[in-house]
């Protein structure tokens, strides 16, 4: 409800709204006050221009063309609306059939469906008028009908993704049958969408009608609605324009509106409409050709390609700005790889958002310093920045559903890329999109790349993103999770070939991971992340054995290896991460460290170098922990993380 | 207790066959671990044996019966990512009383979602929370829960922990081994993790391009590995030298 009410609160929402309910309204009471002023028939007033006593003139019979206008607003929506419903629930039933159906029929009526949307909706309209007979009832079915195709369209697209989700295969596996997971599981999933699309159907609804009754295919004499005054206005337009400009008018106002309606409350849900096209997350790429960029910062006697200090990410919240990074400083030097670990919600992907400029507003990042290959990215974005980011930085996301295209062949994704900035040609960018999907460990890339993502399993998919990020020759690559999806061996596998081009080319990897055994066995340096601030930096050798801060040890304790003890519970970090938006005083993790004193609640730790280089933020670092993993420990935990909700 | 058996199961999506003739036996009370690499069609022999995904030839049977296509099994299945497997839309409480044998009262529903969210160490008075309002680990255990619910013979658990974050992923595990032993469940339990597998599973089975390759007690598997393959996964296995773990 809250998402509807922030509907209204745009100029474009709110007018929309209120012209809408004012279009509704008119359609009820207009009849009842003129419809005698409609009807008014005046023989000695007959096709007069516009005049105080009728402000939009009389027609042949030397009725008032303005009050006929305004008693037409009924029969109008009604007609729209009636033609509306036709075309969801014909739309509905051929949206559903391939899920009810099951694989082969639903993919004819698919098929057909298809077909029938690639038909533009008038001639639709006109073959169904023609077949149902001149007149208002066949004007609704032929609007209704031609509308069907594009919303069963939108039904089955909706209706497939909804449920090729796991609370449906959830849902079957319990035995609940699929008429009725349609009813409890999909339609609620997919109904906001819907209505939405709805909506903007019956504004086109209306202006369909007003084209149909203009051709004189619609509504007949003596009924009237805006199509048909629009009809007869035009006959005479010579004499008195305003008889069809007022009709033509109220068709646009009351489309516009019903139109605007729909299209402003799918913007304040975040609901797709027809024919939108999903957005694509910045496909990560480098260029070779422009290395010279990347050669000058190293020329310039930097060995650093990047440099943060007091990097910040705020997003404005309910009640003040809501801060996920807090001050994060660190550095990555030439050829170095280092490892961000911490739970998710410490502020790692943040991190390396703000590192790629891809935070997006309201989002802001605040930086003392923010330097690629000594450019500051705080400045304004120009274009030698975005060449400077394309191709000097390659990043690799951590959801490889979303970062494809589901109807393009991944070959083609993988080299447009290198097409686009290595100006490679067709043949040799595919080459090489082949050439890094094997890389990638890609059973067959060349039959693979031929193939779309949804043909690929998950994994494969993952992989398939790594191999975009290495199609080019980046010197800084930026890794969220990329292995988190993975098995083992292809995990390995990764992190070898990542290790391969960072030793080949001198690259410098940022490898951000929940995994602390994947850091730790990659990385030179890791950086533990808690409540958007570093507590610890230290090298990943000494991950296991020297770890200083609590969070750390705790980190490292909690997954299970190949020594762990099979017969005692495994060690559980108690309690929740913190929230963002409620960040204590004192340490942030005061509340589940089991070495908490009253000064770690009052006083928050600084980050503090030692003579080494490792940094670690607690009042107690190093200070023994006595991990009791037994029964209570596990119970009090369970109870805690229940009672944090 | 049931015994959950695979005999000579194929699955083909078009050309590709993600299953290939695939004979496996979860015997009762135990838990069998099955691993390998993404795309060796691990979670095809799962989605299998639910029903969720054509098998072109052979057997999948619980306690001897095969397992019926549509309508309550005799199985139950944890998916990977307890974001996606819990309807958005739906109370905690509902999801978990939808997957229940019908015919209960309202009194006895409600008292028996109590009891499983009990089970899996949730607040019986949070039925009514929407999945948006749990963290990941707690999801799980409503996916748990609801997986119980169905009063199953067979649990199969697909990739549970590895949507998780590390500090929760061991909560989950020691819930696993604590249902498994309180229920006397069978349970396959699919990961990629082989030191998760080897903490859970007595049994290990190895899987690659459809195939079991290996397969054997968890320990002996682990120790003497008789397939190449198996070597290959062991010595990719991730670790840090020395662990730190508290001696007892
Ligand atoms: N719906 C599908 N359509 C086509 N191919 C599929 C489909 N699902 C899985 N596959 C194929 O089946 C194989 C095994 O996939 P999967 O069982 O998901 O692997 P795993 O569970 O081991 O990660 C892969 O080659 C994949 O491409
Ligand atoms: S400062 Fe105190 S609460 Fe924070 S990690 Fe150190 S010991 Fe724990
Ligand atoms: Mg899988």
């Amino acid at each position: 409800m809250k998402r509807w009410m922030s509907v209204l609160r745009t100029p474009v929402g709110l007018t929309a709204t209120v012209l809408s309910i004012g279009v509704l309204v008119l359609a009820v009471v207009a009849p009842l006050l003129w419809t005698d002023n409609a009807d008014a028939i005046d023989t000695d007033d007959i096709l007069a221009g516009p005049s105080a006593q009728h402000w939009a003139g009389t027609d042949n019979l030397g009725r008032d063309i303005f009050y006929r206008t305004l008693v037409a607003t009924r029969l109008s929506v009604e007609l729209a609306l009636a033609a509306t419903v036709i075309a969801v629930v014909v739309g509905l039933l051929i949206g559903t059939a391939p899920y009810l159906l099951g694989r082969r029929p639903g993919r004819v009526v698919l098929a057909g469906t298809n077909i029938a949307v690639a038909f533009p909706g008038i001639l639709l309209a006109l073959f169904f008028a023609v077949i149902f007979g001149v007149g208002a009832k066949g004007a609704v079915l032929a609007i209704g009908f031609a509308g069907a195709p594009t919303f069963g369209r939108l039904t089955q697209t909706l209706v497939a993704g909804i449920s090729s989700r796991d609370f449906v295969a959830a849902a079957h596996v319990a035995g609940v049958p699929r008429l009725r997971i349609l009813f409890r599981h999909v339609l609620p999933n997919v109904s906001e969408p819907l209505v939405v699309n709805a909506t903007i159907g019956a504004g086109a609804a209306l202006l369909s009608f007003a084209g149909l009754s203009f051709l004189g295919l619609g509504v007949q004499q003596p009924a009237y609605d805006w199509g048909r005054l629009l009809f007869d206005g035009i006959g005479s337009i010579y004499v008195n324009p305003a008889a069809a400009l007022a009709p033509g008018i109220a068709v646009l106002v009351a489309g516009l509106a019903f139109n605007l309606f729909g299209e402003s409350v799918a913007k304040g849900l975040g609901v797709g409409v027809v024919g939108g096209i999903p957005a694509l997350p910045p496909s990560p790429e480098a260029l070779e050709a422009d290395a010279p960029a990347a050669e000058q910062a190293h020329g310039s006697g930097t060995d650093l390609v990047l440099d943060v200090r007091d990097l910040e990410v705020a997003f404005p919240g309910p009640t003040g700005p809501i801060r996920p990074v807090r001050g994060v400083s660190f550095s990555v030097r030439r050829g170095e790889a280092l490892g961000i670990v911490g739970e998710s919600g410490s502020g790692k992907s943040l991190t390396a958002l703000a590192v790629s400029r891809l935070v997006e507003a309201p989002g802001r990042v605040d930086a003392a310093r923010l330097d690629l290959l000594g450019s500051d990215l705080r400045v304004e974005e120009t274009k030698a920045q975005r060449r400077l980011l394309g191709t000097s930085l390659a990043m690799v996301f951590q959801d490889p559903m979303t970062s494809f295209n589901p109807t393009r062949r991944m070959g083609g994704q993988l080299a447009e890329g290198a097409r686009h900035h290595q100006g490679l040609d067709r043949a040799s960018a595919l080459a090489r999109a082949v050439d890094r999907m094997r890389a990638v460990r890609i059973s067959e890339p060349e039959r693979r790349a031929h193939q779309y993502p949804h043909e690929f399993s998950g994994g494969m998919r993952q992989r398939a993103m790594i191999g975009m990020g290495l199609m080019g020759s980046p010197a800084l690559i930026v890794a969220d999770e990329p292995t988190t999806a993975l098995d083992v061996t292809v995990q390995q596998q990764v992190l070898d070939l990542l290790a391969a081009i960072r030793a080949a080319e001198d690259v410098a990897l940022v490898l951000i991971s929940h995994d602390v055994t994947v850091v730790g066995e990659v990385c030179d340096r890791v950086l533990v992340m808690y409540a958007g601030k570093i507590v610890e930096d230290l090298p990943a050798a000494d991950l296991a054995a020297t770890a200083r801060h609590p969070y750390t040890r705790a980190l490292v304790a909690a997954v299970p290896d190949m020594d762990t003890d099979l017969d005692a519970p495994l060690a559980v970090i108690p309690g929740r991460p913190v929230d963002p938006a409620d960040v204590p005083a004192g340490c942030a993790f005061a509340a589940r460290c089991p070495l908490a004193t009253a000064r770690c609640h009052a006083e928050e730790p600084p980050l503090e170098a030692d003579g080494t280089g490792r940094r670690v933020a607690c009042w107690h670092a190093g200070e023994p922990i006595d991990l009791e993993v037994d029964g209570s420990l596990l119970g009090r935990d369970e109870r805690e993380e229940v009672e944090a909700r | 207790m049931s015994e959950l058996r695979f005999e000579g199961v194929t699955v083909r999506y078009g050309a590709t066959t993600a299953v290939d003739d695939v004979s496996l036996v979860v015997p009762p009370g135990s838990v069998v671990g099955l691993v390998g690499e993404s795309g060796s069609g691990k979670s095809t022999l799962a989605r299998a044996a639910v029903g969720l995904a054509p098998v072109c030839a052979g057997l999948i049977t619980v306690g001897g019966a095969p397992v019926p296509s549509r309508g309550r099994r005799p199985l139950q299945m944890v998916f990977q990512d307890p974001y996606s497997s819990l309807d958005p839309r739906m109370s905690i409480g509902e999801s978990v009383a939808e997957a229940m044998p019908r015919g209960a009262g309202r009194a006895e529903r409600r008292a028996e979602v109590a009891r499983l969210l009990e089970l899996v160490h949730l607040d019986p008075t949070r039925a009514a929370a929407r999945p948006a309002e749990l963290s990941g680990g707690q999801r799980q255990r409503v996916a748990l829960a609801r997986a119980l619910a169905g009063r199953p013979q067979v649990v199969i658990a697909d990739e549970i922990t590895s949507a998780l974050d590390v500090s929760i992923q061991g909560a989950v595990l020691n819930l696993v081994r604590e249902l498994q032993r309180e229920l006397g469940l069978s349970i396959l339990f699919i990961s990629h993790n082989l030191a998760v597998v080897r903490y859970v599973a007595t049994h290990v089975a190895v899987m690659r391009d459809g195939r079991i390759v290996e397969e054997g007690a968890t320990d002996r598997v682990l120790a003497a590995p008789d397939h190449d393959y198996t070597r290959e996964l062991l010595a990719a296995v991730p670790g840090l030298s020395t662990p730190t773990r508290s001696p007892r």
